[in-house]
């Protein structure tokens, strides 16, 4: 089966994240494949490169940057979310003089049809959030 | 095929659990998960909210999340069943679509 | 009505949350916008504290944020007119149809007359209705 998965809130705040992470883990393990990992509302704080969680506690932006590298899964942050928590990419940064980005390895932005789509084309959608 | 209803908050900080129970048809399923497992918990005050809908929804409680919280699977609410994360992939392919209640 | 060979799934969009003290009932708004375009079976419901976001005679000038119910009115022109508000939430909440915004659509079916997007339901229709979704959008 083909899921989609919605991450609502950030890292460490929520589990929201956790579950999600563990959710992806576990279908990958079964042979499932996931359409797409779509970050929205503070989701998008899961997509920042400046994260830096103490060493012996698990780091959250890399195990999804990781998981996306693994497997070639697309996670995309929403960019209107985004720009409103300030998570930019080069583009980004660009387009609104940044003086800096910060989109993490492993995640791309994009809008919200991405979503939407996400929606149509999964055989699941699965929300994580508070 | 019938929804799968997903509730990850204690029923004694938010009414998604009572209200999921408003709004789920006979035959759908409820997975407790994070927060939402205290719901599984027998001898509480929010322990009737499960116990009288059990004979018409199957409920679901995430066996990781209740280890972490130290809650003992001897303590859960008659006829709930602990799945892990596998057994909670199962569950969303199993059912038509996912509902969060958040 | 989509194009070729393409999906039209039943999509809801599920709103229990009270506006203004967070931001799940703007951002849900903006999906719900985003969507339309993509001419798939959209309906939202209102639940809990979601039946808040559509009272009428909001001001927000005093919080200095932006009041974004307005956007309700917009719906019926993007062809979102299936507005389901759960009896029960606003009986609980000591509200009926008539707090609420008055949102229209026209209806091509039946010469563009106007007509109402909200449709007041009971728990058990709503249930009913969830159980036919193919996805359900929480925020």
């Amino acid at each position: 089966m083909k899921f989609g998965i919605l991450v609502n809130e950030g890292p460490y705040t929520h589990q929201a994240s956790d579950s999600a992470y563990q959710f992806v883990k576990a279908a990958l393990a079964k042979g499932h494949t996931i359409d797409r990992v779509f970050f929205y509302h503070d989701g998008v704080n899961n997509g920042t490169r400046f994260a830096t969680p103490p060493q012996d506690d698990r780091n959250l932006v890399n195990l999804w940057g990781g998981l996306a590298k693994e497997h070639n899964i697309d996670m995309v942050v929403c960019v209107a979310a985004a720009q409103r928590r300030g998570i930019c990419d080069a583009d980004e940064a660009k387009r609104h003089g940044k003086d800096g980005n910060n989109l993490a390895d492993g995640f791309r932005i994009s809008g919200l049809g991405q979503l939407i789509e996400l929606g149509i084309q999964s055989d699941r959608l699965v929300v994580f959030g508070d | 095929m019938a929804l799968l209803h997903t509730i990850n908050k204690s029923p004694f900080e938010r009414n998604a659990l009572e209200s999921c129970m408003r709004l789920a048809l006979e035959g759908s399923g409820i997975l407790l998960i994070e927060d939402g497992v205290y719901g599984a918990v027998k001898g509480t005050a929010k322990s009737d909210l499960v116990a009288k809908a059990k004979s018409k929804i199957a409920i679901y409680a995430l066996g990781p999340d209740l280890d972490a919280r130290g809650i003992s699977k001897n303590n859960l609410i008659d006829g709930v069943k602990v799945v892990d994360y596998g057994g909670f992939v199962d569950l969303v392919a199993e059912h038509s679509a996912t509902q969060a209640w958040l | 009505m989509s194009d070729e060979g393409g999906t039209i799934k039943k999509f809801m969009y599920v709103n229990r949350k009270a506006p203004y003290g967070t931001i799940y009932a703007l951002e849900s708004l903006e999906v719900v916008l985003i969507g339309a375009a993509f001419d798939q079976d959209v309906s939202l419901a209102f639940v809990d504290d979601g039946v808040f976001q559509l009272v009428k005679g909001q001001n927000t000038k005093g919080i200095g944020m932006k009041n974004f119910s307005p956007t309700f009115n917009a719906l019926g022109d993007y062809d979102v007119n299936k507005i389901y508000v759960e009896k029960e939430s606003l009986a609980a909440r000591g509200l009926s149809v008539d707090d609420l915004l008055p949102l229209k659509y026209e209806d091509e079916d039946e010469d563009w007359a106007e007509k109402d997007s909200i449709r007041v339901v009971s728990s058990a229709e709503l249930a009913e209705l969830l159980d036919q979704q193919d996805v359900v959008f929480s925020f």
